[in-house]
Order: C-alpha cells, then sequence, then structure tokens
C-alpha cells in the first residue's frame, strides 16, 4: 500500500512534533521545572512509520519509555505528556503516578508498562493469544530496545508467539546504546533481528532513520499476522542522539564525533529532504509547520503549569480493580 | 510500737488528700475501727478508721492541710511511749511489711486477709489489667492459677462471677438502712418535695447568702480544683449537643401515689428520681449507642448500664456516686439504691469504687426551680440526662386544655457518638416510659 | 452432597468456570494431554481443546507474562505452576507487573487471573519441591492471597478466583490434594467470597490461626487436646490477602491467647503479619505472649524422611504448642 501525499506529510508533522515537545522536556528539565526525562530523539521515524502501519483502535500497542513519538502518532496530546512530566492531577496515563513516558491509553489500545525492560514483551503474546483464541484479526506491535532483548523475558515472548503463530509484531529500535552499554557488549550477532532465526520466526532489518521505510517494513509483518501468518521480529536501526536520560552525560562513553556524525543521519532531517524532493514540502511550509509545532508546545507547558498537582491521599487508590469507578 | 495512720490512697487515680477535721484530739483515747479522722480527695469524703486501740500520741498532719498518699498523718500508742523520727517513719513507709491503713470493707470481709497492696502479683497480662480496670477489681484478692501462679484472665472473670453472687446476697438482705429526708436546699433530693412545694405558691427564692467578701479569693478545695478540672477536661473532649423534651407526669404521680406508701412500709422512699432511673434505663436498653464511651479505637458501647447520679453536698459542691447494672434492679431496688448512696454521700461514707465505672449519668437542676438545662457530661460517658422542676403547667390534650405536671428533660449527648436522631430517640423512649407508666 | 478430595474440587471449579464463561482457559506445564502432574486438570483438554487448555512451554515467566497479556485483552487465565518452588521466575511479572496494573494505569486496567499453585512439604519433595511461598505474595498490595484447607472451600474460592478482576494467587496445599476429603454439594452452585475467615471450631482457651495442610493438622490437634480439657478455637484464615483482622481479633477477644501456625519458616513468614495484628489491635485482651509454630528457618525442607520430619509442623507439634500456651 502506498501512502498518500496526505498522509506522508501528516507522518512529517507528527515527528516534527514529538521532537520538538521532546526538546521542551529537554529545557524543563535543565531550567528545573521537572525532575526527569527519557528521551526518544533520534527515534521519530521508526516510531511513527510502524504506528502508521497498523489500524489505530482495533490493533494493538504495547510500547516502552522511549516511545514519545509513537503515543503522539496514537492520538496522545502534548499537554498530556507534559502533565505527566510536571506530575499533574490530568496525567492521563497513569494519574502522575508513574514517572514520565511510561505510557498507557486505554482507549486506544495502548497498554500500560513498566521501567524493568522486556515486562511488556510477553504481554503483547498475551494479547495476541487473546486475538488468536477470539478468531480476530487485530494484531499487536510493541517495541523494546536492544539492549532488553538479552532479557529472558523477550525471548520467551517471542518464542511463545512462534510456537503459537500469533499475531504480534516484536519492534526492536535499536539505538545502539543500553545506557553507556553498545550493542557489541549485548549480543554477539549483527543484529537483534539475526536472533529470530532461532526462534522459528522471521527477524527482518530495516533503515531505523527513515520513516517510509520502517512503515513498509513494518506494514508488510502487520499483513502476515493479519492473515494468520504468525509474528516477525523487525529491528528499525537508528541512533541515540540524546543521552540516556536527563540524569545521564553520555561524554563519559561516547565522543562528540561519534554523535555529530550521527546528526547528520537526524530522522526529521532525512524526513524532510525526502518530502521536498518529492515536492510534497517547501522550506517556508516547513518553517510554518515548524511554528506551530512550537506553538503547541507552548501551550501544553501552559496547560501544565495551570494544571493542579493532585493530592497527597489521590495515592491511596486505587490498588484493586473494585476501587475504580467504572460510572 | 506505736502505729502510724496514713493517708490513704482512695481510687486509682487519686494522688493525695486534705485532713477535713480531727475527730479525736491527742492524748484520747482510741478504739480499732472507731473513726478518727475525716479526709477529703477529688474522688471522695471519707472517714479513717484507727488503725489500732490506743492514744493518740501525735497528729502530724492538720486540719486544712493536703498530702500526699501514704503520708503519715498521726501515731497511735500507749501513754508516753515514743514516737519514731520521721525519717526514720519515711523509710519505714516503703517497708512491704507494714499494714498500710485501709477502708475496711464489711461486705467483703474475706477480703482483709488477701489484701495487702505490696503482695507480688506476678506477670499481670494486658486483658487482666484492662478487666480489673474496667470492673474495679483489686487483683490482690484475686488467686492466680496460671504458671507460676500468675492471675489469668480466666480467675479475673471467676472472681467477678463471685463477686456478682455476693453483691445479690447483700442486695437480697432485708437489713436495708432507712431512708432518711435531706436537709432541704439539696441540689438533689427527692423530688417529690419538689411537686409539692410546686403544688404550693412559688416561694421566693433564699437570699444569696455571699461566701465571702468581694475582692476575696476563697481558696481552693481539692474538690473544687477537681470539678473544675473535670469539667473543663469534659467540654474540651466532647462536642456537647443538649436536647430538650417535656413529659407529662401524671401516670408515674399516680403510680407514686398507690406505691409510695407500700415502699414507705419496706423502708424504702420511692423517689421521683428512681422513676427516672428506671425510664433512662429503658431508653438506654433502646438506644444502646447512649450507653457508651468514645475511644480512639472506636465507640465502646458498654454492655453493663451503670447509672450515675450527681449529689449535691452539704459542704459544697458535688459527687456521683453509681448505681451498678441499674437494668438489673426493680423500681424499689432503685429507690432503695438512690436512698442509700444519697445518704451515704451526704455524709462522706462513700467508698470509692461507688463514684466510678458510671456509664450514663442523672442530674436533678429542678430542686431550685431550674426548667431546663444544659448537663455537662460526666468523662468518658456520652450522655446525661438533665431533670427540671416538675410543674403543674397547661397542655393541650386531645384539643383541650388540660392541667398536668410536667417535667422538661435535657439530654446532653456527645455528638462524636450520638447524632441528632439517634439522641433524640433515646429521648423520646425515656418521655414514652414516663407518659406510659403502669398504674400499680 | 459427595464427598471428594481437595484436588478434585480444584479439578470441578475449573471445569465449571470453564464451562460458565468461555473467556476462562488453562495454561501450565502439562496441563493438556497428562491433566497435569496432580491430575487437577484432568479432562478439560478433551472437553474444552488445545485451545483452551494449553499446554505451555516450560517456562513459568512464559505463563504468567502472557497470562497477564491475555486478560489484559479480556481473557480469564487460570495459569498453573507445576510446583510453587518454580514459581520466582515469574516473580518480576507477578509482583511487578500483575499486581501493579490498575495502580499504575490510574484503573484503566486490569489484570482478572488466577495463578494456581500447589505448595508445602511433607511428600519427600525435597528443597525444591515442597516450598511455601506465601509470605512473598501477601506482601504486595494488589494481589490476592488465598489458600484453601479442604474441598468445598478451594471449589468455592477458585471459582471466587477465576471471577475476581484481580490477580489472585491461590495456592493448593499439595499434600493434602488426595488425603483431605469433604463433602461438596453435586448439584448445587456455590462461591466462597475472598476475605473472610472461617472459625471451623469453636473453644474459649486459646486460638489457633492457621491455612492449608496446617489447619487440616490444628484442627486434629484441637481434637487431641480437647480430651485433656483445652477448648481450642480453630480459625481458618483462608485468605492470606487481604486478611480478615476482624475475625481474628474477635476470636483473640474471647479466648485472650493465640497460636499461630504455618509451614513455611519463621523468620519474615506470614505468621508475623497476624501475630503483629493481634499485638496492635487486640493488646488488651491478651493473656499470654503470641505464639507462633512454624517451620525452621532452613532453606527449604530437606529430603531424607527423618529430616523432613524434622522439618514439618504436624499436629502432634501443634497439641504440645497447644498444651504449652494454655499452661500459661
Amino acid at each position: 500500500m502506498t501512502l498518500s501525499n496526505a498522509l506522508k506529510k501528516e507522518m512529517f508533522w507528527v515527528m516534527l512534533l514529538a521532537r520538538r515537545l521532546d526538546e521542551r522536556a529537554w529545557v524543563l528539565h535543565r531550567q528545573g521545572k521537572i525532575a526527569f526525562h527519557i528521551s526518544g530523539i533520534g527515534q521519530e521515524a521508526a516510531q511513527v512509520g510502524a504506528v502508521y502501519a497498523i489500524k489505530k483502535g482495533k490493533d494493538w500497542l504495547v510500547p516502552y519509555y522511549r516511545d514519545l513519538a509513537m503515543l503522539i502518532a496514537m492520538g496522545m496530546t502534548p499537554s498530556e505528556f507534559v502533565m505527566s512530566l510536571l506530575g499533574k492531577a490530568p496525567d492521563p496515563t497513569s494519574g502522575a503516578r508513574q514517572m514520565p513516558s511510561h505510557f498507557s491509553m486505554r482507549h486506544a489500545n495502548v497498554v500500560s508498562h513498566s521501567a524493568p525492560v522486556a515486562t511488556q514483551s510477553p504481554h503483547a503474546s498475551g494479547i495476541g493469544l487473546g486475538i488468536k483464541m477470539d478468531g480476530g484479526d487485530a494484531v499487536v506491535l510493541t517495541t523494546i530496545g536492544e539492549g532488553a532483548t538479552s532479557q529472558g523475558e523477550w525471548y520467551e515472548a517471542v518464542n511463545f508467539a512462534a510456537v503459537h503463530k500469533l499475531p504480534v509484531i516484536f519492534l526492536v529500535e535499536n539505538n545502539q546504546y543500553a545506557i553507556s552499554v553498545p550493542q557489541e557488549k549485548q549480543m554477539a550477532v549483527n543484529s537483534a533481528a539475526d536472533k529470530a532465526c532461532g526462534l522459528g520466526l522471521p527477524g527482518i532489518k530495516v533503515d531505523g532513520t527513515r520513516v517510509f521505510e520502517v512503515y513498509e517494513a513494518i506494514l508488510e509483518a502487520v499483513e502476515k499476522a493479519r492473515n494468520g501468518e504468525g509474528a516477525t521480529v523487525i529491528e528499525a536501526k537508528m541512533y541515540r542522539l540524546t543521552p540516556h536520560s536527563s540524569d545521564d552525560d553520555d561524554r563519559s562513553y561516547r565522543t562528540r564525533e561519534e554523535v555529530e556524525k550521527h546528526k547528520k543521519q537526524d530522522p526529521i532531517i532525512l524526513a524532510k529532504e525526502a518530502l521536498i524532493d518529492e515536492g510534497l514540502l517547501t522550506e517556508e511550509e516547513y518553517e510554518e509547520l515548524d511554528q506551530k509545532a512550537k506553538d503547541e508546545v507552548d501551550e501544553a507547558v501552559k496547560a501544565g503549569n495551570e494544571a493542579p498537582y493532585p493530592k497527597g491521599e489521590d495515592a491511596a487508590t486505587p490498588v484493586y480493580a473494585e476501587e475504580v469507578n467504572h460510572g | 510500737m506505736p502505729t502510724k495512720v496514713i493517708m490513704p490512697k482512695l481510687g486509682e487515680s487519686v494522688v493525695e488528700g486534705t485532713v477535713t477535721a480531727w475527730l479525736k484530739e491527742e492524748g484520747e483515747t482510741i478504739e480499732e475501727y472507731e473513726p478518727l479522722v475525716e479526709i477529703n480527695t477529688d474522688k471522695v469524703d471519707t472517714e479513717i478508721p484507727s488503725s489500732a486501740s490506743g492514744t493518740l500520741l501525735k497528729i502530724l498532719v492538720p486540719e486544712g492541710e493536703t498530702v500526699e498518699a501514704g503520708t503519715i498523718l498521726a501515731w497511735i500508742g500507749e501513754p508516753g511511749e515514743s514516737i519514731p523520727d520521721e525519717d526514720q517513719a519515711r523509710e519505714k513507709e516503703h517497708e512491704p511489711q507494714e499494714e498500710p491503713v485501709e477502708e475496711p470493707a464489711p461486705e467483703q470481709p474475706e477480703a482483709k486477709q488477701d489484701s495487702g497492696r505490696d503482695k507480688d502479683l506476678g506477670y499481670i497480662s494486658p486483658v487482666v489489667s484492662r478487666l480489673a480496670q474496667e470492673e474495679d477489681v483489686d487483683l490482690s484478692k484475686v488467686k492466680g492459677t496460671g504458671m507460676d501462679g500468675r492471675i489469668t484472665k480466666k480467675d479475673v472473670l471467676n472472681y467477678l462471677e463471685e463477686r456478682k453472687e455476693e453483691k445479690k446476697e447483700v442486695e437480697e438482705e432485708p437489713e436495708i438502712p432507712i431512708w432518711e429526708t435531706p436537709a432541704d436546699g439539696d441540689l438533689f433530693r427527692p423530688t417529690e418535695l419538689v411537686f409539692a412545694q410546686s403544688e404550693k405558691e412559688q416561694e421566693a427564692p433564699p437570699e444569696h447568702k455571699p461566701l465571702a467578701e468581694p475582692g476575696e479569693t476563697l481558696p481552693l478545695t481539692s474538690m473544687r480544683k477537681r470539678i473544675a478540672e473535670h469539667m473543663v477536661h469534659s467540654k474540651q473532649t466532647a462536642p456537647h449537643v443538649t436536647t430538650v423534651m417535656e413529659a407529662d407526669m401524671s401516670r408515674v404521680f399516680a403510680h407514686r401515689q398507690v406505691s409510695q406508701p407500700k415502699a414507705e412500709a419496706r423502708g424504702v422512699h420511692l423517689t421521683y428520681t428512681a422513676y427516672f432511673l428506671s425510664a433512662i434505663v429503658t431508653g438506654l436498653k433502646a438506644v444502646p449507642l447512649a450507653n457508651a464511651s468514645w475511644t480512639d479505637e472506636g465507640i465502646r458501647v458498654h454492655k453493663a448500664i451503670n447509672l450515675g447520679m450527681a449529689v449535691a453536698l452539704p459542704s459544697g459542691g458535688l459527687i456521683v456516686p453509681v448505681i451498678e447494672r441499674a437494668d438489673e434492679s426493680s423500681l424499689t431496688g432503685l429507690a432503695r439504691q438512690v436512698n442509700d448512696l444519697a445518704e451515704r454521700a451526704r455524709s462522706g461514707q462513700l467508698k470509692p469504687d461507688e463514684v466510678q465505672g458510671g456509664t450514663f449519668t442523672l442530674t436533678n437542676h429542678g430542686t431550685k426551680g431550674s426548667l431546663f438545662a444544659t448537663p455537662v457530661i460526666n468523662q468518658p460517658q456520652s450522655g446525661i440526662l438533665g431533670t427540671g422542676i416538675i410543674q403543674k403547667r397547661p397542655v393541650v390534650v386531645n384539643d383541650a386544655i388540660a392541667i398536668r405536671p410536667m417535667v422538661y428533660l435535657s439530654f446532653t449527648f456527645d455528638h462524636r457518638v450520638l447524632d441528632g436522631a439517634s439522641a433524640d430517640t433515646f429521648l423520646a423512649h425515656v418521655v414514652h416510659a414516663l407518659e406510659n407508666w403502669p398504674l400499680a | 452432597m459427595a464427598e471428594i478430595n481437595l484436588v478434585e474440587a480444584i479439578r470441578q471449579a475449573m471445569d465449571e468456570e470453564m464451562e460458565r464463561d468461555e473467556n476462562v482457559f488453562v495454561i501450565g506445564e502439562d496441563v493438556g494431554v497428562r491433566g497435569g502432574v496432580f491430575r487437577a486438570t484432568v479432562g478439560l483438554f478433551d472437553k474444552y481443546g488445545e485451545e483452551r487448555v494449553i499446554d505451555s512451554p516450560l517456562a513459568e515467566l512464559t505463563i504468567v507474562g502472557v497470562g497477564i497479556g491475555a486478560a489484559l485483552y479480556g481473557k480469564r487465565p487460570i495459569c498453573e505452576i507445576q510446583f510453587a518452588d518454580f514459581i520466582y521466575p515469574a516473580f518480576n511479572q507477578i509482583v511487578s507487573e500483575a499486581a501493579k496494573m490498575v495502580y499504575r494505569s490510574d484503573g484503566a486496567w486490569f489484570v482478572p487471573m488466577v495463578i494456581r499453585a500447589p505448595y508445602g512439604g511433607g511428600i519427600g519433595g525435597g528443597l525444591y519441591h515442597s516450598q511455601s511461598v506465601e509470605a512473598f505474595f501477601a506482601h504486595v498490595p494488589g494481589l490476592k492471597v488465598v489458600i484453601p484447607s479442604n474441598p468445598y472451600d478451594a471449589k468455592g474460592l477458585l471459582k471466587s478466583a477465576v471471577r475476581d478482576p484481580n490477580p489472585v494467587m491461590f495456592f493448593e496445599p499439595k499434600k493434602g490434594y488426595r488425603l483431605i476429603k469433604g463433602e461438596v454439594p453435586e448439584d448445587e452452585e456455590y462461591t466462597i467470597p475472598i476475605g473472610p475467615a472461617k472459625v471451623t471450631r469453636e473453644g474459649r482457651d486459646l486460638s489457633v490461626f492457621a491455612y492449608g495442610m496446617m489447619h487440616h493438622y490444628a484442627l486434629q490437634a484441637a481434637e487431641t487436646v480437647a480430651e485433656e480439657g483445652i477448648d481450642v478455637e480453630v480459625v481458618d484464615l483462608r485468605t492470606l490477602y487481604p486478611v480478615d483482622r476482624e475475625t481474628i481479633l474477635e476470636s483473640v477477644r474471647k479466648t485472650s491467647k493465640a497460636l499461630i501456625v504455618h509451614e513455611d519458616n519463621l523468620t519474615g513468614g506470614y505468621g508475623g503479619e497476624i501475630a503483629a495484628t493481634i499485638a496492635e489491635w487486640g493488646f488488651m485482651d491478651l493473656d499470654a505472649p503470641v505464639r507462633r509454630l512454624a517451620g525452621p528457618d532452613v532453606p527449604a525442607v530437606p529430603f531424607s524422611h527423618p529430616m523432613q520430619e524434622w522439618f514439618m509442623v504436624n499436629p502432634d507439634k501443634i497439641a504440645d504448642a497447644i498444651r504449652d500456651l494454655a499452661a500459661f
């Protein structure tokens, strides 16, 4: 399926909005206004490309904490994200219980996840099992960093999905670092996709800096899954352009030259150039979009600042399902 | 060896007492158990009987002085016998073998053998300690059957069972002290006098006689201080709310007309107080929450209905003796206990455990003509019922104006424990009981 | 009423719940064709097929992690861990994921699932087929922890657990699987609510609090000492979390003496929580120190019979502890 021009521009807009929002989070942190941020800068192409390959509201997303652009693509608003950055009561993901970037959007089938890595992977297989038991044709997209594919949980999840031919796409966002540990210390194979062959399912590699390429690769896997042909592992390789989190200093484990080199492969720049080459975007239009993104982020921060904090005692519930007001 | 007389510790929380009057002078002879000195503590006024026969050798604490419990008040011995010097005496106070002066407990003669405050009671478990406090048990009187003679919970429960049996026996004895009409002006006096008075023309209230010159400071008696503390404590502790209803006393009046002579023949003075107490019992049974105490752990609803009744003392102040398990007494039984406790309250002969353990209190503020009042709760209880003067008043009955003996009942309750609705339910039951008294 | 054993009661509960709700399914090791190593799922595979009676890979994390995902999707998984001793690979999924899901999503997501695991020693199972693991999980808000002691309760509680919208840890005293028999209604549907403890024997002198196999033993010990004139009240806790404090404290108010029995080792064991509950809210009712009778603080139950017997709490040891406490 070829993407329409309108969809391509929309995808670029989502990437740009996520980037400006992510950058603002760093600024807010350096201003001392927020306590923590974990960044997805450099991973927008893989995230947005993947989401546009699934059916929002029908298919399922089991993300991890670097998926800001993915969540924006799924419909999370910048102000919703800022609420979680600031720990404000209206945070829709967790009522400000979780740290920022621990996403959840039940109405969009985006499942809540935690911080210990790879714990989400078996959930994706379980959802896939449920879909298969019901004879449905929905699919599950789940993401993970390359470091976390070292966890037994990921192998077990992929193995189960492979054994039962479940409609699950295991997207590995290989940004080449797990905090400070580079890929070669995580695995002896060249790509996390190579791990798939030992588990009996296809493993696909894709350039994670190019949004439309990622879209095509994921779409193929999604269609296979929807047709009952089982799960796929896809590794989208890109580079983490920022330190691991606001608490990290990457100068201690990688050179500035290395980072600068990868900045030339910034997926935002690559997508912009692609659209301009195709005649779908002009510099003027880009400037307008960029300004619009900054304005939206300004609005979001303003809304976040004005929003109330939760009350201390709001922390008391809900612990059990029966404490939740379903009205 | 002379015998010492000490200031007794009359109750758990009592730490001091005031010598109000010496009944013997130095050099006078005295028999063992003969009243020797009157003392006043914040719980009771009482006479201390002599701890030995002999001559009152030396009075150490003069009248009006307040001393700690355990302080030597006097020495009794042979004429001319020398008295140990004070330092020596003080040391001796702490010797366990010394027999302390104890108030005689005539109903429990066997208690004397076991008593002795310094007896080692062994390990006292939390529940035993709690039961002892709640039921006012002197643990030295309880035989321990647990490990190493420890007093177990079962031992205390058995002891309480026995004590209950004994009390019943005492109650059933025909020997009842004859009620004496108390002096006029008492706060708590037989309501019949009040009632009779209301039929006459209202007398002008007696002239208020000032006790002191303007500007003079009256010394605080320990009772005055204790009343002040209790009142302030109560008001600070519980949110007080007072609700008032009135009751037509016609049927009570009629019942009493018939029953009083019969009761009198059995030596019982049937007062209106007894009727009020009986009506309170009915109300408390209907609304057990009114017979309760607020605690941080929760509202403790008392099983026993122990009714306190405020009695004004001739010397000023007041005291609240308690009728234990009022729900187990008949009207006559209540009247008999009212007679006895009021009498002994006024003559300062109440025992410490007779002013403890109340779960609800009745106060009659109507004696001087008060219609209704806002009584202060006797902590840790949750309710106090005030009865006003019983007065003939015109009331509307079946759309006609009738003259009926009426009384206002003022019920003050702890709003932490009771709400308006439950409090009014209780009070309505009291009114209903009074207004529908079965005819004799 | 028919007399059946504990494991049959559990099998019946699963059968009835699978019949009632097609979202209910079973996943675990050897639960399918084999019918479970303890035969708890016998017949289910034939009746409901391999899609609803799933022989999982030999991986406990998978059983629970996949179960959580299925529950998020809307299924009602019953996850069987073959022996409670094997549950630790799934600990992260249970404690970090299942237990925290409602809280961390502010009530948006639920994990309605049951994790069944046979526990306990005295069966010659050695270190890794004998463990009691309840204390680990009874520490975790978000989980419910249930341990039945008899067929009637097991069936009613398991049915409630399957219908519960939360993750329920359901630990089964495996020594009692065939040893403990009891009457269970044949044609009458019933459930037993998760939460309430049960006074299974009324008595005045002291209270024994126990669950699972130890509750069974406590009743036996109570009968033994009754002949000596000691009148024991026995309380079956049934649900460890959330615990029924009211019933515990009511019993202590009555008897003023408490003995807590479990076969898990003493230190950090579940009995400490009951003892603390009594000390905190029942102190003024106590006539003796609260006593715990538990397994010794060694890593696990040894294999060789004499050492196993040394480890295990049994009716005689309980009777002795009762006598000591009664004499206090």
